[in-house]
């Protein structure tokens, strides 16, 4: 337990140390969260009424799709993971403490915007901060789980860039964080109920803003939970030490099985 | 050193098509340094990751101490200490975080002397990436020495490092010893190997081509001694003259340099002929063949033992 402790320790402090994980934690979500409250409060008030969850979704897409895939491949490709694995670090540490780290990063701009939100922006307050938690941390954990996994069966940087885009981009346009999912035409609802913003968001109105939700609340969080421990499981079924070791590639298109909860959610919800 | 600690029986490995490993047997006593030579792509690597438990080998048996790494990797974990070619660290761990990271899965008290004493007193908070190449090999052979182990891997342990760096290590590296670590040392610094290992290992091509003690593998060579002379009127240096035991010379800075097949009779030939053509003798050198020189004839040759 001290290990892990220390281990999560030294990621957490990696994230405010590096630069890159820095602006990814931080300065993007936040600076992006100013830029919106300016513009959009401006311009479109009743932007004010899901300022606060949208930016917070925002900045835990950020955190985790940006932030988490991108270390965990260079890790084992830097041999990094093989030190680890001979100095007795396990596997699984490594991808909880990743989820972890960014769970606390997450949850660190969260205060940040609920705190300054309401007093720049005159943003609106959740009505239920019990509700509000819990899809916070569904969110955050269906994200984080999806981003190790992208971390885990990435063979470089460069493919987890891509797959970490094939999230982040869609889910910035579709999620329902600038754009009401009830605004969506029926193809683009039905692409949206596959990304975990859309779930989020929903949630986030039908039971901790006090809105109408589009469909059931619940059901977002559970796909949301579903999602997030398949795609752990498989990133620790699927996980490699480093790079020259290829046995588990064969098994790659199992990640697809991530999903599963969102695919079933697009026949199920209405 | 009387038991094996190390048990390397019929060990192959393949990647595809390449046969990286080709059945290779080795054993490393207890308290021995054993030095692993060879081109690059000979299969140290390989043999090295099998026995950290980092490669799993397509047949064969390996005991580390008593210890099947392929199966019993967490149990291997606390006997084999491993300073990795490649820095295996983070960029922004500071030495002081590594140390109690890899001491707490260790389930040891951190060794922050240790850090002093591979000269990174003044690094200690300093993160990875601010560290010399060298200050970070130093780091990872502090890391892998910190909780004791029984076996110590070195991989190029003193590549990047400075002169009195090196000594430092070769230093520890006979205190290791003395207190009964048996340390496996892969290098590519012949001169290193011939001066530190007991016994070393010589891989080419998958295979062993020679094993043996440093003095027991340059004795199998050709048997040449390299003999360079300088006199003042450079009276062995004419085109006719070939000596008793001379194999083949070249000229080099008004020295004479021979290979000679039997020493003594070219040595008596040479202070005969001086004599005799009452020339004077500035400077005589007899070089036995190091390590480099068999090694470089193994890899030529491709001899086997």
């Amino acid at each position: 337990m001290k290990a892990f402790i220390n281990h999560l320790s030294f990621e957490f402090k990696t994230g405010i140390r590096n630069k890159a994980l820095l602006i990814m934690n931080y300065l993007l979500p936040l600076g992006f969260f100013l830029m919106m409250g300016f513009v959009m409060g401006g311009i479109m008030p009743e932007f004010r009424s899901t300022m606060i969850p949208a930016m917070i979704v925002f900045a835990i897409l950020s955190t985790t799709f940006l932030g988490i895939p991108d270390p965990l491949v260079n890790a084992r490709e830097k041999g990094i993971f093989r030190s680890y694995k001979i100095n007795g670090v396990p596997a699984v540490s490594i991808l909880i403490i990743s989820i972890l780290t960014s769970m606390v990063h997450c949850v660190i701009t969260a205060v940040i915007i609920i705190i300054s939100a309401p007093v720049l922006f005159q943003a609106d307050l959740p009505v239920s901060w019990l509700h509000f938690s819990i899809v916070f941390l569904a969110m955050a954990f269906a994200c984080s789980g999806l981003s190790v996994l992208i971390g885990v069966i990435s063979p470089n940087s460069r493919a987890s860039v891509l797959w970490s885009q094939l999230f982040f981009i869609p889910s910035n346009l579709l999620g329902g964080m600038m754009v009401p999912y009830s605004i969506l035409p029926e193809v683009a609802k039905k692409a949206a109920q596959i990304l975990p913003p859309t779930h989020a968001m929903n949630a986030f109105r039908g039971l901790a803003m006090g809105y109408a939700s589009d469909y059931s609340p619940w059901a977002s969080i559970s796909i949301l939970i579903a999602g997030g421990v398949i795609a752990f499981i498989l990133a620790i079924f699927l996980f490699n030490w480093d790079n020259h070791n290829t046995t588990k590639r064969k098994f790659h298109p199992l990640a697809i099985l991530a999903l599963l909860p969102y695919l079933i959610g697009i026949f199920v919800l209405t | 050193m009387t038991e094996a600690l190390i048990d390397v029986k019929s060990l192959q490995k393949s990647y595809g098509d390449f046969t990286a490993l080709e059945s290779i047997n080795f054993e490393v006593m207890e308290g021995e340094i054993f030095g692993l030579l060879g081109p690059n792509g000979a299969g140290k690597t390989t043999t090295l990751e099998s026995l950290e438990g980092l490669r799993a080998p397509d047949s064969g048996t390996m005991r580390v101490a008593g210890i099947d790494p392929t199966r019993d990797p967490y149990k291997l974990k606390n006997v084999i200490g491993v300073q990795l070619q490649s820095s295996g660290l983070p960029e922004n761990i500071t030495p002081d975080e590594a140390m109690k990271f890899f001491c707490a899965y260790h389930g040891v008290t951190p060794r922050f002397d240790l850090l002093q004493r591979l000269g990174l007193g003044e690094k200690r908070t300093a993160q990875f990436y601010e560290l010399s190449t060298g200050q970070q090999r130093r780091l990872a052979i502090a890391l892998a020495v910190a909780h004791e182990p029984t076996v110590l891997f070195l991989d190029e342990p003193t590549a990047g490092l400075d002169v009195a760096s090196r000594v430092e290590l070769h230093e520890m590296m006979r205190e290791f010893r003395s207190k009964g670590m048996t340390i496996i040392l892969a290098t590519h610094d012949m001169a290193e190997a011939e001066e530190m290992s007991d016994r070393v290992a010589i891989l080419l091509n998958g295979r062993i081509a020679a094993t043996g003690t440093p003095m027991e593998i340059t004795a199998k060579g050709s048997g040449l001694t390299k003999v360079s002379v300088r006199t003042k009127h450079a009276c062995l240096t004419q085109d006719d003259i070939k000596l008793p035991g001379e194999s083949q010379r070249l000229t080099k800075d008004d020295y004479l340099i021979l290979f000679s097949t039997n020493i003594s009779i070219t040595l008596s030939a040479i202070i005969r002929m001086i004599e005799a053509e009452e020339d004077t003798l500035i400077d005589l050198r007899v070089e036995r063949p190091t390590l480099e020189d068999r090694f470089l004839e193994i890899t030529k040759n491709g001899e086997e033992n």
